[in-house]
């Protein structure tokens, strides 16, 4: 059986290193997720090195250049408070990824968790675990958010909680539905025959049959909490100003569109680019990651 | 070879099992509830195996067959605590597993395993085969990293295959070689008892033969005990020392397999058996099939009394009233019972 196969070839494992470059490979064969994939990583590299590449600070007000429209100085021009909108838009960056990011983590995080035992489990908890989630998906995430900002007070840990608590059912419904697909198979029966314990079960045999599914909707959560969060800046619930929020950029910049529009389409404009540039990566996702099924 | 002493050193250590009665099955019943409407009420239950008594001495091979949704496969699940049986009991050695608690049950599940069906299904699709077949290793706390990845490679070589293939996944593998694995699994923790639930339906008849002639081996080799579910009759009869038949969840004969083949006393046995084809075209020709008439009743709803009543050409108002008893008409070294009212008809 395969002799000519050396030893080493067999034993060797892929490094993540090598698989991580496979991966990108993958993404980058489709135009539509090589760009998008693109977009997220520059925003990322954006979140990470803003400090570096903006010109001004998020809150530095330079008097003399006040209400300029968009220049070799001032790349995306200046409002009417005189602060360089380039260097905002650059600095937001980190601040909306950030909580977004954290947001989606903690959703995805009590989201499988939930997920998994209650589909593991069935009967009685499922069914009472289902109905809350129900009664929380059929209210609009807006206004679940708007009613829980307006409980906490309007801060970073309260968008976090937010976000936590209007995404933790949708991850949940998908990892759930997953789990009930699967734990019917043998190899859950071989597990539990084995002697197995339930986490071991839930998290080592069940969760790496849910990752294609939940690496996908972890990324459609992702860009969805970035609009949440942009949204509630726009509404001024969430971050406070003086914060570079685009949300919050564009509520500012709505009074002087007619004179300043630049100020308001730059942040809105980086709001719908990395939105669209995560969808779309999140789409790529799907198409590969559910496809190998 | 070394293998074999082992295994044979750890059936010893199994306390109480000093006895010739590996497995006692004692009127085990096994009901899955119908439930309807909103309240989800009980309506009613299948019987899916309904008061099955049988005992697998150690080191034999016991077949049970019967067509599908008698109960076979239930009655090898309930054995072993993946249902919870709704009545009887069933003893490992001299323990009850019936009423272990569930940590208990964990440690007794080392002595007990089993071979599944479909070799597609009972292997995790994301784990690689070394990990597979060292989980119940670690979860019994067997070894450590070292020994553990060395049982598995010394595993797969029993099995068959290249002990370097342990960090390939299963998809890497053919049905026969994914069976393969499986039993290396099953055969992990060195137990003394494994249920073989249909282990070679799922093949090409050439790998049948290999992985049965496998098993085989592995039963000399280590001193196994099977209970040996099949569908496939003349499988059964190469394999098993003693056979036992189901028909809507009850044993309806069993003995000693030459003696259940070559001269069946139930009427559903005879027409079992009829179905096997003769590999021989003139003697096929003239082989006289017994078409039972109708379905098989629902397990939902049994007949009264004798269960085969509703298709036997041979009934009479006894087999509609009174359940028939299960009668030895054999030897004790060849026993052969049977749970049919005229059964004496057929014993010349």
């Amino acid at each position: 059986m395969t002799t000519e196969i050396s030893q080493e070839t067999i034993l060797s494992r892929t490094s993540w290193l090598k698989r991580l470059t496979n991966g990108l490979r993958i993404l980058y064969a489709s135009p539509a997720t090589a760009v998008g994939t693109t977009i997220f990583i520059l925003f990322v590299l954006m979140a990470l090195f803003g400090p570096m590449l903006a010109p001004y600070g998020f809150n530095e007000q330079i008097y003399t250049d006040a209400r300029q429209p968009p220049s070799p100085t001032h790349w995306f021009g200046t409002d009417n408070l005189g602060r360089d909108v380039f260097s905002r838009v650059v600095l937001g960056a980190r601040d909306i990824l950030r909580l977004s990011g954290l947001g989606t983590i903690l959703a995805v995080i009590s989201g499988t968790t939930f997920g998994l035992v209650s589909g593991y489990w069935g009967g009685l908890f499922d069914e009472i675990l289902m109905r809350i989630f129900d009664s929380l998906l059929a209210m609009p995430a807006l206004l679940l958010a708007l009613l829980l900002l307006g409980t906490l007070g309007p801060s970073e840990n309260s968008v976090l909680v937010v976000i936590l608590i209007v995404y933790t059912p949708i991850v949940a419904r998908v990892v759930r539905s997953v789990v009930l697909s699967v734990k019917t198979r043998a190899f859950v029966e071989a597990a539990r025959l084995q002697g197995e314990s339930l986490g071991r079960i839930l998290f080592r045999e069940i969760l790496p049959s849910v990752l294609p599914a939940l690496t996908v909707e972890a990324a459609l959560r992702f860009s969805y909490a970035i609009f949440l969060v942009a949204s509630l800046g726009f509404l001024g619930v969430g971050v406070q100003p003086p914060n570079p929020n685009w949300g919050l950029m564009v509520s500012e910049a709505r009074q002087n569109v007619s004179q300043l529009p630049w100020a308001l389409y730059f942040p809105a404009g980086a709001i719908a680019v990395v939105v669209i540039g995560v969808n779309l990566m999140a789409d790529g996702l799907k198409r590969i990651l559910q496809a190998g099924d | 070879m070394s293998e074999a002493k082992t295994a044979t050193a750890q059936n010893e250590l199994i306390p109480g099992t000093t006895k010739d009665v590996l497995v006692r099955v004692q009127n085990l019943k096994k009901y899955f509830p119908i439930r309807r409407g909103v309240l989800r009420r009980q309506v009613g239950a299948v019987q899916a195996v309904d008061g099955v008594s049988f005992e697998i001495r150690r080191g034999e091979t016991l077949g049970l067959v019967g067509e599908s949704g008698c109960g076979k496969s239930t009655t090898g699940r309930t054995i072993l605590q993946l249902e919870k049986p709704t009545g009887g009991q069933v003893f490992f050695g001299d323990q009850e597993l019936t009423n272990m608690s569930s940590s208990e049950l964990r440690k007794a599940r080392r002595h007990m395993q089993m071979i599944f069906q479909d070799p597609y299904a009972s292997l995790n699709p994301r784990m690689t085969v070394g990990n597979i077949i060292s989980e119940p290793l670690e979860i019994h706390n067997i070894g450590n990293a070292a020994s553990r990845k060395e049982r598995v490679q010394e595993l797969l070589r029993l099995v068959g295959l290249n002990p370097y293939f342990i960090n390939r996944y299963p998809h890497e593998f053919s049905g026969g070689q994914r069976q393969r694995i499986g039993i290396a699994r099953a055969l992990a923790t060195n137990p003394s008892f494994i249920v073989a639930d249909e282990p070679i339906s799922a093949l090409d008849v050439s790998i049948q033969a290999q992985v049965v002639n496998l098993l085989e081996d592995l039963k000399q080799e280590l001193g196994l005990t099977y209970l040996f579910i099949a569908h496939d009759l003349s499988m059964v009869r190469y394999i098993s020392d003693r056979v036992a038949v189901m028909y809507l969840g009850r044993i309806v004969e069993m003995g000693h397999r030459d003696e259940v083949y070559d001269h069946p006393l139930h009427p559903y046995t005879q027409a079992l058996l009829s179905a096997i084809p003769i590999p021989d075209p003139d003697k096929e020709a003239r082989r006289k099939r017994i078409i039972l008439e109708g379905d098989v009743p629902s397990p939902a709803n049994p007949p009264a009394a004798c269960r085969f009543h509703t298709r036997c050409s041979y009934a009479t108002d006894i087999c509609r009233e009174v359940d028939p008893e299960f009668r030895n008409f054999g030897t004790d070294s060849r026993e052969h019972w049977v749970a049919c009212h005229h059964a004496e008809k057929f014993n010349d």
